[in-house]
């Protein structure tokens, strides 16, 4: 018999959390860390109890989003996540600073594991985690460990973005886990693909997001972030879930 | 002292671990501690002893520590994980998320980051016994 406790005590870290949001993207470059960053600052302006979680091990981007440096989480019988901008913020590069962290499956799923066994969070309306792209470990992972996930999915308009949103709704809906919709961003046109595929598979539009340069501007503060046309239909998604 | 969230574990674990193989009360818990994360045992220790209750009420848990072995990819080498090669701050990042030593610790022969950690990582339940 050879058992990794840290499963046991996973419920118990996440039963104080009221819902837990999975931000996620068939394929990189969507934008699902900028809406992730945006949608839980959002909600948090709104009041709410909101926590961040970068689960991007290799690439974590929403400290970069936030503007936040320097912060490091309290030891008490666990670990606890700072605040930053009204967030409960967790994130691996506490650890890994500015290093590159090659990670192969295994070792992203039990750096996953660790943290969610370990990482003490209060009580809050909402966790929003910021998944890695794709259907890969971390994304498996979650689906496993943690019961009362839900999923919104974030696609450019482009086919190839959709193709993999086609995939990952396909494996949520074999595995019952539930979408709450769609997001289409950097939209440059008034191309229909993606609200007309949406409605073919049966998935909610929740929000089509125009490419607004001003987000890149944006990066690293959240004043200027919370201004942009993103943040506006970041509301309409707070409203919506 | 973020050896207590494991101990949290390890007696959720154990207790499950009763409940399916119906045990009344257990007498005995052995938990295997990778080199890796630099746990402190008397640490952990102390944790569990604050910790037991129930069916754990009267457990007596062994400890043992097991060296962590790496195992280069690239080349094939294999080499013991030394904490004295490491300053405070990466030690301690190691310590609680072990996989972070992909970013502090490279193969001594070939110099590449991609190794598996083939034994002495994280905390482990290996048995239970009790009374049924």
């Amino acid at each position: 018999m050879l058992v990794d406790p840290r499963i046991s005590i996973i419920d118990e870290r996440l039963k104080g959390i009221g819902k837990i949001i999975a931000v996620s993207s068939g394929k990189g470059g969507v934008g699902k860390s900028v809406i992730a960053s945006t949608l839980a600052l959002t909600l948090a302006r709104k009041g709410f109890k909101v926590g961040l979680f970068d689960l991007d091990f290799t690439s974590p981007s929403t400290h970069i989003i936030l503007g936040i440096e320097g912060l490091q989480p309290k030891e008490e019988k666990g670990i606890v996540p700072p605040k930053a901008h009204g967030l409960h913020y967790m994130s691996i590069i506490y650890y890994s600073g500015d290093y590159a962290t090659p990670l192969r499956g295994a070792d992203v799923s039990n750096a996953l594991i660790e943290l969610l066994a370990i990482t003490k969070w209060e009580k809050l309306d909402y966790l929003i985690l910021d998944m890695p792209p794709g259907i890969g470990d971390a994304t498996l992972d979650l689906i496993r460990l943690i019961k009362n996930i839900e999923f919104i999915i974030v696609t450019t308009p482009s086919k190839l973005a959709f193709e993999t949103v086609k995939k990952l709704s396909s494996l949520l809906k074999s595995l019952r886990i539930p979408m709450l919709g769609v997001v289409e961003n950097m939209k440059m046109n008034n191309a229909q693909l993606v609200r007309q595929q949406a409605k073919k598979i049966g998935i909610t539009m929740l929000t089509e997001i125009p490419y607004d340069p001003k987000v890149e501007e944006a990066i690293g503060n959240t004043n200027k972030l919370l201004n942009t046309t993103l943040a506006k239909k970041a509301e309409e998604i707070a409203s919506r879930i | 002292m973020h050896e207590w969230a494991l101990a949290e574990a390890v007696i959720s674990a154990a207790s499950e671990t009763a409940e399916k193989e119906g045990l009344k009360e257990i007498t005995e818990v052995r938990i295997k501690v990778g080199e890796l994360q630099q746990i402190e045992p008397e640490i952990l220790e102390f944790a569990l002893a604050q910790l037991k209750t129930g069916k754990l009420r009267n457990a007596r848990f062994h400890i043992a520590t097991e060296k962590a072995l790496l195992k280069c990819r690239a080349c094939g080498h294999e080499w013991l994980f030394n904490r004295k090669k490491l300053d405070e701050s990466t030690a301690e990042a190691i310590h609680f998320v072990p996989e972070i030593a992909h970013a502090y610790i490279k193969c001594p022969k070939c110099g590449s980051p991609d190794f598996e950690i083939v034994a002495g990582r994280g905390v482990w339940l290996e048995s239970i016994k009790g009374v049924k």
